[in-house]
């Protein structure tokens, strides 16, 4: 175990709410992307594709 | 430039970011993990003892802090100016995150000063104008989700943004121009560094860390801004079917 001196409490509370926050904000970014994938992949699934996805866009003339 | 002109176009964004984002996310772990164990390995200062270990992690924060803001303003430029199509995406998803950068900011500095000035905060001219680019953070959070037209509300935030960065060199400077308990620039300033290489060497590292793993945060974000934007884009489109099947038969009879 580390000897933090006597304002040890400080350092592990500092140290662990930059992990907290930082934990929290990837936590946060990978289930939001995963939750967008997923309502993108419903849509898909009903046939409804973007316009540039399909390659169905429209040809200038 | 040539790379910011090519990444207009978000299906080459998301292609790019995709081959790109593992290996950002892999050195900013290789970089953390390398950085905590010299923040271990680091003498104590002789006068603040092993409180300065909080610095390896407080410095990158409020360094951050400000990063992402000059960050949302430039994106806020590229907007207003350029109209480049990613530049409200960068705006929007460096927000939240250079909230939380400001905020570990301030609670680190916090918990530090307390042991070091025998408080937790002092309305100084530093931690004053550091608490207020955080309520600057969360205005510009606040006023986005406060207005529903995408393209309207991008436009407003970026001008509450470029009217907010004055408060980026009162930060750079208060030590300077005001009285404070806050120490003077050590690293970033004119001359060499006043910090001993023993303790400079892990704060350049964490804070290298702490600067990729913000741009591969960031990065994320912006992926799943440009999937959020394309749900709503599909949801739009789905609802204006259905409105066009329901009004067909008023408007149309059948024969």
């Amino acid at each position: 175990m580390l000897d933090l001196g006597p304002h040890a409490a400080f350092i592990w509370s500092s140290y662990g709410i930059v992990a907290l926050v930082l934990g929290g904000l990837i936590g946060w970014l990978a289930y939001d992307g995963r939750r967008q994938q997923r309502l993108l992949d419903a849509f898909e699934q009903r046939g409804i594709t973007r316009r540039s996805a399909s390659g169905t866009q429209r040809r200038r003339p | 430039m040539g790379l910011v002109a090519d990444l207009a176009n978000p299906s080459r964004f998301m292609a790019y970011s995709a081959r790109v984002l593992p290996w950002l996310c892999a050195v900013a772990a290789l970089l953390l993990a390398i950085g905590l164990y010299l923040t271990v390995k680091a003498p104590p200062d002789y006068q603040q003892g092993e409180t300065v270990k909080i610095m390896f992690i407080h410095v990158p924060a409020a360094w951050l802090a400000m990063m992402a803001y000059t960050l949302i303003a430039l994106s806020s430029f590229g907007l207003l100016v350029f109209r480049h199509p990613l530049a409200d995406v960068s705006a929007k998803a460096a927000a939240p995150i250079g909230a939380a950068f400001t905020a570990l900011a301030l609670v680190t500095g916090s918990l530090w000063g307390k042991p070091m000035w025998g408080t937790y905060w002092v309305w100084d001219a530093r931690l004053t104008s550091v608490l207020i680019l955080f309520f600057m953070y969360l205005g510009l959070i606040a006023l986005r989700s406060s207005i529903e037209d995408e393209a309207l509300a991008g436009k407003l935030t970026a001008v509450l943004s470029l009217v907010g960065i004055v408060i980026l060199p009162v930060i750079k400077f208060s030590v300077t121009w005001w009285n404070s308990l806050h120490q003077p620039a050590s690293v970033l300033r004119a001359g060499a560094p006043t910090i001993h290489s023993s303790i400079l060497i892990p704060l350049l590292v964490m804070a290298l860390g702490f600067t990729v793993l913000f741009f591969a945060l960031h990065m994320k974000a912006m992926r799943n801004e440009i999937l959020r934007r394309r749900v709503k884009a599909l949801q739009m489109s789905e609802v204006e079917r259905a409105a066009a099947r329901v009004a067909g038969p008023a408007t149309h009879p059948a024969e």
